[in-house]
């Protein structure tokens, strides 16, 4: 390669430098032409919300997040699910999103294809039933956080002997990984076997006071006193309190990434992922790091697969089948790997689309395989690109049109 | 322990008949690897499709057990065709509408596999859904035989009648397991031959070696991999027959398992290397039994990924190392 | 029960539109909670809750089906009293069994509810059916511990793996007299339940037992250790799929031992996917004989185009528990709860009644036998 190698799309796990060959295809820039095309101009958008003065903007921001507390209770029609809870929904899309925003550590801030991730989210899962009920009875507030010990545990076990193996290696260790994790649950009768555990306890409650749901005739919106959350009581059926614990988790995590992101940490991850060798030459301990983005990775999992065994109250292998890492890593790409607002997109995505078209009925899942080739078709860079493949993309714009003849063959 | 050493020829034996299964679908996953460095997810698809072809053909003229040793050579190589004629255009269906736009933007390759995973959903519901198709077209009633139960098992009526041909120690070897590991191993050589000698096959390994410097040398890599995709294909419809040989039934989502067992056997051997497709087959059918053998079948498939996780520590490019490019003309 | 009168007296409209429309939604017109005679049944529905996507589709499928036809046959006859069927389709997953469970509940006009098909999910659908205090009736789920769990609305028309392993054991001791028996099973709760009683119950006659999984489809190395142990005969714990192949690989091995299954096996799938190898099986199921219910079979046959598969009979008697239920004019939860709890009546699979855990009473435990390609009645299995 004599040009200067184009500067690898953020998405791309460590091995694509070297798919990327540019003769032979058209030298038009991908995602930034097809994001022009199909999308609308979100720079202009984005210009004028940072435009606003810092208190408008922080209003916006506290209505926006009062708005997604308040969901489950607004029920609004054509975003609400016709034919399943809303309350439950949300729950799952919440648990996706979580997992999506530890997925990205591991695949968009690091470039490791995990295939495996539900692993740790089982690790998490089984931690809680396992010592919640099956075998011990501890308390919740214990169970959390040694659920999120084992999983980072796993992690690091997982991590240290595979992380040598690389790129497209590591997704089918990571996905043997997975499979060995539910193989163990499933056949050891200590982990609760085919059978499952029972009883996982519930978030302690508190019962304060009573909030009622909207109710909705055609666009006119009433308040239906005989539909009520109890604010804040974890039970059976009501599922709106633990949609609030899982986005209160959410917004814990998405501080948290932010700061991972912006330290000496976030930018050493980046390095690695455009180019390992460059990254090691200039001293940055390629492995080290990677072992702790898969760390950080397992954490995330881990605390959501708590969530969703407490919610749950039974867990049982079937719900840590390798296809839920599939659809993780469906999530992550398709909402754009790097970019937590795009994996959070992404997790809303896949989480809730089939969900909500359950109208289509045995017809859904076919229309969510078609879904995902237009995706990633019309979308390559995901729906929200990170900022990082942006910038990438417009050096490469510049670079082409450089050339512009050279290129093509 | 005894219990491995006194039934190993039959461990063994059925170990390789299940691992050349392995190995000629893990030729898909090779192939396209070592051309476009991509996991084609849907290649489970593929095979899926297949099966089915073979099936059809056999619903199609009825053939039963007992209709005379020409006649069910006849059938089968009817069937033969069927799966990978239908196979291979499955394959190239899935280069076309999960692949090309994305390449030809140069993507990034998890993008690539998610459009791939997508085309592998869609593909494993379309056969889950025939019925329904079918009655959306108002072919159900013409269509019957061939959509009844769409979600279940479907059988294939195995005109050859499975029967032993010899011993060795207190297993018999039955004609089915000679041909299906004769006919592995053919294939494999006949492929491997295919690449070191065709135009095609040349063609193949520059692009697999260096895209960019053999499209420069006038390679059509457009073409060169949408043969790729055909060639993989093929040689799925053909592993599809013998799966069916000796399994007997297919459906919808049985691509999904065997595609994850094929593609563990591809990275096995060394991912881009297609002798090592069919070694990695071998070693891991192997080790599944004797795995079963020693610990429980329930522990089996933990065996197999365990054993791909210590070969990937000792031999980082698998078995055979990754070599479609490198293989000598 | 959910008082659905909506007190909606306070409407106080939220910021969006002031329009006085006091209509409510939701099926509150039989707020009258009686009897209110037959005929009243506007608005009335069951559901079906199991999958009908996903691996387990093709047991969904079957089960749905069997709800379908009683449905339809009872909106049929019943020309003034349509009864709405409701799918709830929870690809057996436990976690979209949460949300479907709250929205059956949330969802007035839903009074009973066939299902949920399998154990898992009726694990996380149980407790919020029996907090929405709406019957249900299990036509598959064999699990012995659900009925433990003091959910006043569960109802299981078939009896659990604890009455039906021990029959299997009783046969294969009293009937095949069989020196040594080798116990396969295929992980799932249902199987290894199966199994595991299966395997106490017979004791030192067990030659070595192995689990295969679910969704494999290659049985050599299980087939060669039951040849190893030279067992006479083998029970498997599992469904038809599985059963079929594992059958046919034990036939093509030379392996002739007595293949013993239960009620996951008793579907048109098994002989489908075992052929020949078939013939002979022993098929353990808690139902009585077929012949007594031709008219199901033609009908089933009719309207789907293909023979009555596992569970399709269990789950049609489900369906007319509460089909009958409705027409006596028991068209909320509560009455027909009531309805379902003293219900006596013949099914087509076996005399029905419930005890106070929601079991099905008086199993008869029966043995079918394949003979030319047809599972048909062999003998009752009396267990001592």
């Amino acid at each position: 390669m004599t040009e200067p190698k184009p500067p690898a799309n953020a998405a791309a796990s460590s091995g694509a430098t070297k798919a990327s060959p540019s003769a032979g295809t058209k030298p038009v820039a991908s995602g930034g032409t097809s994001s022009r095309r199909f999308g609308w101009d979100r720079g202009a958008l984005a210009r004028r919300v940072t435009a606003l003065p810092t208190p408008v903007k922080w209003l916006l921001i506290a209505l926006f997040v009062v708005f997604l507390y308040a969901l489950p209770l607004l029920e609004i029609p054509i975003i609400s699910t016709p034919d399943t809870d809303f309350g439950a929904v949300l729950f799952t899309v919440a648990s996706y999103v979580l997992v999506a925003l530890g997925l990205n550590i591991v695949l968009g801030y690091a470039g490791l294809l995990d295939l495996g991730y539900v692993g740790f989210y089982a690790v998490g899962a089984y931690t809680v039933a396992v010592l919640g009920s099956f075998q011990a009875h501890l308390s919740w507030w214990m169970l959390i956080p040694l659920a999120v010990l084992f999983s980072t545990i796993s992690g690091l076990l997982l991590g240290a002997p595979t992380l040598r193996v690389r790129g497209d290696y590591l997704a089918i260790v990571t996905l043997g990984f997975g499979e060995i994790i539910r193989l163990t649950a499933l056949n050891t009768e200590w982990l609760g076997a085919a059978k499952g555990i029972t009883q996982v306890p519930r978030p302690p409650s508190v019962e304060w006071f009573e909030i009622p749901h909207l109710q909705w005739d055609g666009f006119t919106a009433f308040i239906d006193l005989g539909d009520t959350t109890k604010f804040l009581f974890f039970g059976v059926a009501d599922q709106a309190p633990y949609y609030w614990l899982a986005l209160t988790v959410i917004f814990l995590v998405l501080g948290a990434d932010r700061m991972l992101r912006r330290s000496r940490v976030g930018r050493s991850w980046e390095a690695t992922r455009e180019d390992e060798d460059a990254a090691e030459l200039m001293g940055v301990p390629t492995f080290r790091f990677k072992l702790l983005a898969f760390a950080c990775g397992a954490f995330i999992g881990g605390l959501s697969g708590a969530l969703f065994a407490s919610r749950q109250g039974f867990i049982n292998p079937e719900s840590f089948q390798l296809l839920l890492s599939i659809l993780f890593v469906a999530a992550v790409v398709v909402g754009g790997a790097g970019n937590i607002y795009g994996v959070t997109l992404g997790a809303i995505v896949v989480g809730y689309l089939p969900e909500r078209f359950r109208g289509f009925e045995e017809w859904r899942l076919l229309v969510f395989g078609v879904a995902l080739i237009l995706l990633a078709n019309f979308r390559p860079q995901g729906l929200l690109p990170p900022r990082r493949a942006k910038r990438a993309i417009a050096a490469d714009e510049q670079l082409e049109a450089l050339e512009e003849g050279t290129a093509r063959v | 322990m005894t219990f491995l050493l006194n039934n190993f020829v039959e461990l063994t034996v059925t170990g390789l008949v299940l691992g050349a299964v392995y190995g000629l679908v893990a030729l898909g996953y090779t192939l396209v690897y070592g051309v476009l460095q991509l996991i084609n997810f849907a290649h489970s698809e593929v095979w899926m499709f297949g099966s089915f072809a073979a099936v059809w053909v056999t619903v199609a003229i009825g053939a039963g057990p007992d209709s005379g040793i020409a006649v069910a050579i006849g059938v089968l190589l009817l069937a033969l065709l069927a799966a990978m004629v239908v196979s291979g255009a499955v394959a190239l269906l899935i280069e076309r509408v999960a692949y090309r736009r994305l390449i030809r933007l140069d993507a990034p390759k998890l993008v690539t596999l998610i459009s791939a995973i997508g085309a592998s959903f869609a593909l494993a519901e379309i056969m889950g859904l025939r019925d329904r198709l079918a009655e959306a077209l108002g072919l159900r009633d013409e269509l019957n035989s061939y959509v009844r139960s769409a979600r279940d098992n479907t059988r294939f009526l195995n005109p050859l009648e499975t029967h032993g041909v010899f011993n060795i120690g207190r297993y018999t070897v039955s004609n089915v397991d000679i041909i299906i590991i004769v006919s592995a191993l053919v294939m494999m050589v006949a492929l491997d031959q295919f690449i070191r000698r065709t135009h095609t096959g040349r063609g193949i390994r520059a692009v697999a070696q260096d895209s960019e410097a053999a499209a420069l040398m006038g390679v059509n890599r457009n073409r060169i991999i949408r043969a790729t995709f055909l060639v993989g294909g093929v040689m799925a419809g053909a592993a599809a027959l013998l799966y069916l040989m000796r399994f007997g039934v297919t459906r919808w989502n049985a691509g999904f398992l065997l595609g994850v067992k094929a593609f563990t056997a591809a990275v096995l051997g060394g991912i881009g290397n297609v002798r090592g497709a069919l070694l990695g087959g071998f070693v891991l059918g192997l080790a599944e039994n004797y795995g079963s053998a020693l610990v429980g079948s329930e522990w089996r498939d933990v065996v197999a990924f365990l054993l791909l996780v210590v070969i990937l520590l000792f031999r980082p490019s698998g078995l055979l190392g990754e070599s479609l490019g490198r293989a000598r003309a | 029960m959910r008082f659905t009168v909506k007190t909606s007296a306070g409407l106080l409209a939220a910021a969006l539109a002031l329009t006085a429309c006091g209509g409510t939604k939701g099926g509150d017109n039989d707020t009258a909670s009686g009897n209110g005679g037959s005929g009243s049944c506007e608005n009335v529905a069951i559901g079906y809750f199991g999958a009908l996507t996903g691996p387990a589709a093709n047991l969904g499928i079957n089960i749905r089906n069997g709800v379908k036809l009683a449905v339809d046959k009872h909106n049929k006859d019943n020309a003034d009293c349509k009864v709405d069927l409701k799918e709830y389709d929870s690809a057996g997953d436990p976690n979209q069994a949460t949300g479907l469970a709250t929205q059956a509940i949330g969802d007035d006009s839903v009074i009973g509810v066939v299902g949920p098909a399998f154990s898992g999910e009726s694990e996380t659908a149980g407790p919020i059916f029996a907090e929405g205090g709406l019957p249900t009736i299990t036509a598959s789920a064999t699990n012995p511990t659900l009925a433990d769990n003091g959910w006043d609305t569960f109802h299981r028309i078939l009896g659990n793996d604890a009455s039906q392993g021990p029959a299997a054991a009783s046969y294969i001791q009293d009937v095949l007299k069989s020196k040594k028996v080798f116990v396969v099973d295929d992980a799932s709760a249902y199987g290894k339940g199966l199994a595991d009683i299966v395997n106490k119950t017979l004791g030192d006659t067990v030659g070595g037992t192995d689990t295969i999984q679910t969704g494999q489809t290659d049985f050599s190395a299980t087939v060669t250790k039951i040849r190893d142990s030279g067992a006479d005969a083998v029970f498997f714990g599992g469904y038809y799929a599985e059963a079929g192949l594992l059958v046919e690989q034990m036939r093509g091995a030379g392996v002739d031992a007595t293949f013993v299954v239960a009620d996951g096996v008793k579907d048109p799938g098994f002989i489908e996917a075992a052929g020949d190898a078939a013939e002979g099986t022993i098929i353990t199921c808690p139902c009585l004989p077929p012949e007594e219910s031709q008219d199901f079979f033609k009908a089933f046959q009719a309207a789907f185009d293909s023979a009555p598969a596992t569970y399709s009979a269990e789950a049609y008697d489900a369906a007319n528990v509460f089909l009958q239920g409705i027409d006596k004019g028991n068209t909320d939860r509560e009455s027909l709860l009531k309805w379902v709890n003293s219900y006596e009546g013949d099914g087509i699979t076996k005399k029905i009644k419930f005890d106070d855990k929601g079991e099905v009473e008086n199993i008869s435990v029966w043995a079918y036998k394949v003979e030319n390609g047809k599972i048909v009645a062999d003998q009752e299995i009396k267990t001592n």
